[in-house]
């Protein structure tokens, strides 16, 4: 049977995070966080927490770099919450053409990269692709490269379709990818000119102003103190009256600078800077 | 039995707010009791109740139409607030953090849900402890045992619907298997339970 673990516990763990790779996880909400560590020990079978903090204790940065990757979460659809997907190509993308130049998307903690993909569909379809500037980051070097990959089990295709479908995309799903070894393997053209890019949101800071930001359920990871250091760093990244976009049952209401920031779409959560 | 000593609960009205779990098919029942509340009830209430993952809007709506108070599917970090009703969003999640506020989240589906009814008791529990009032309604899987026995070890108020009044009774009868349950009643009995923590509250006032 599973011990509960302690705080203190987590927090003895975050603090040889922090002083051996310096990365904080001190600011990770709570209750997920203490689920990830419990997952952790489960797939590496250690017998108790302690056995995991004398790995991490000697472990080197190889260890770190899988510990990383089972901790993050990464459980993402290609056009999660339809509408939107649909409200983006009927409303964002139209009001950023407006501006006459080129649109900067940076997809913030972009996991195994199905937004990336369905984004670039979505480009695509509306004959913009050549227009738009794409940076995917993502804290797990892992995760990146499997994202930049653009290869996903083919049993999740079905979702991803249906996903789709109610997205009302021109054609079907299949178009873009082609079948091989149970594997979708997606069209490489889609994202030929996407930048990959190695980013932690906690400690990375601004690094590029952009005309959208997609990050969607990523700070439902981070404590409130954290959300309000990251939302920061998008207002510092967004051209003035440019749009951010977070998950749907998330809110910047909590936040210390929400008020630089109104809601354009409340039910998608789509947010728009009107103060710098 | 005299009125006072009417359910085993603790006298001294610790309860800061409810928990309460159930299967898609638990929709009448859990209709039933939000329909039999007083509006000014005293205590927060939190719902976990497995549902459609990919159909967002239509639940809520579907159980505030009987229910006397508002339902709302928390946001992330939203502060968990007297008088109000909270309903687990489609394909997220629900868990509560340290200091009363909520936390979603995306993460892998457990005992094949999402929301999982274990997660939101567990965390629950582990910030309220006895202060919490646990609830486990029919079902057709085990989710929501852990939660249960949590809930248990934290001395919270625990409660499963009379598996013999269940349509389904996997659910009760997995909590009621791994951990010590305090009442074991039909969902009558648990609207006459709820109303009587209540008065009592109010009394206390």
């Amino acid at each position: 049977m599973q011990q509960e673990i302690e705080l203190a516990q987590l927090k003895k763990i975050t603090d040889i995070i922090q002083k051996r790779f310096d990365f904080d996880f001190g600011n990770y909400a709570m209750s997920s966080f203490k689920r990830r560590i419990q997952r952790v020990i489960e797939i590496y079978k250690y017998a108790s927490i302690d056995a995991l903090i004398d790995r991490l204790n000697d472990a080197d940065h190889k260890f770190f770099q899988e510990f990383l990757s089972e901790i993050t979460v990464n459980v993402t659809e290609m056009f999660r919450d339809p509408t939107f997907w649909r409200e983006l190509k009927e409303s964002i993308i139209p009001n950023l053409l407006l501006n006459d130049r080129e649109i900067n998307i940076w997809h913030a903690g972009c996991s195994s990269g199905e937004e990336v993909f369905s984004m670039a569909i979505l480009l695509t379809e509306m004959n913009l692709l050549g227009k738009a500037k794409i940076v995917a980051s993502d804290v797990d070097n892992a995760i990146l490269a499997k994202a930049r990959e653009g290869k996903y089990p083919i049993k999740n295709m079905e979702v991803n379709q249906k996903n789709y479908e109610r997205y009302e995309g021109s054609f079907l799903l299949q178009k873009y990818y082609k079948e091989e070894a149970g594997k979708a393997i997606m069209d490489k053209e889609l994202v030929k000119n996407v930048e990959w890019r190695e980013h932690n949101l906690v400690s990375g800071g601004s690094f590029a102003k952009f005309d959208l930001i997609l990050c969607r359920n990523v700070m439902i990871y981070f404590n409130q103190q954290l959300q309000n250091t990251v939302l920061k760093t998008f207002h510092e990244s967004l051209h003035k009256y440019c749009y951010l976009a977070v998950g749907s049952k998330e809110s910047l209401i909590w936040c210390e600078i929400a008020n630089k920031f109104v809601v354009v779409n409340n039910e998608e959560k789509i947010y728009k800077k009107v103060k710098d | 039995m005299s009125a006072s000593q009417k359910y085993e609960i603790d006298e001294s009205l610790p309860y800061k707010a409810i928990a309460i779990g159930g299967s898609a098919g638990s929709f009448q029942v859990v209709t039933k009791i939000l329909s039999s509340l007083p509006t000014d009830f005293e205590l927060p209430i939190m719902m976990c109740l497995h549902r459609l993952r990919h159909v967002r809007n239509g639940f809520t709506e579907a159980l505030n139409i009987k229910s006397t108070i508002n339902i709302e599917e928390p946001t992330d970090k939203e502060p968990i607030k007297k008088g109000k009703i909270y309903l687990a969003p489609a394909n997220y999640h629900l868990c509560v953090e340290l200091g009363n506020t909520f936390a979603l989240s995306t993460e892998e589906l457990f005992n094949n849900s999402r929301p999982a009814i274990d997660y939101m008791i567990q965390t629950a529990a582990h910030n309220y402890r006895h202060k919490l009032i646990a609830i486990l309604l029919s079902g057709a899987n085990k989710d929501g045992a852990l939660g249960m026995k949590a809930a248990s070890e934290k001395g919270a108020l625990t409660v499963v619907q009379d598996p013999a009044e269940c349509l389904i009774d996997t659910m009760p009868t997995s909590a009621l298997k791994i951990t010590k349950i305090n009442h074991t009643l039909s969902v009558d009995k648990i609207i006459d339970l709820l109303l009587y923590i209540d008065q009592k509250i109010k009394k206390k006032k």
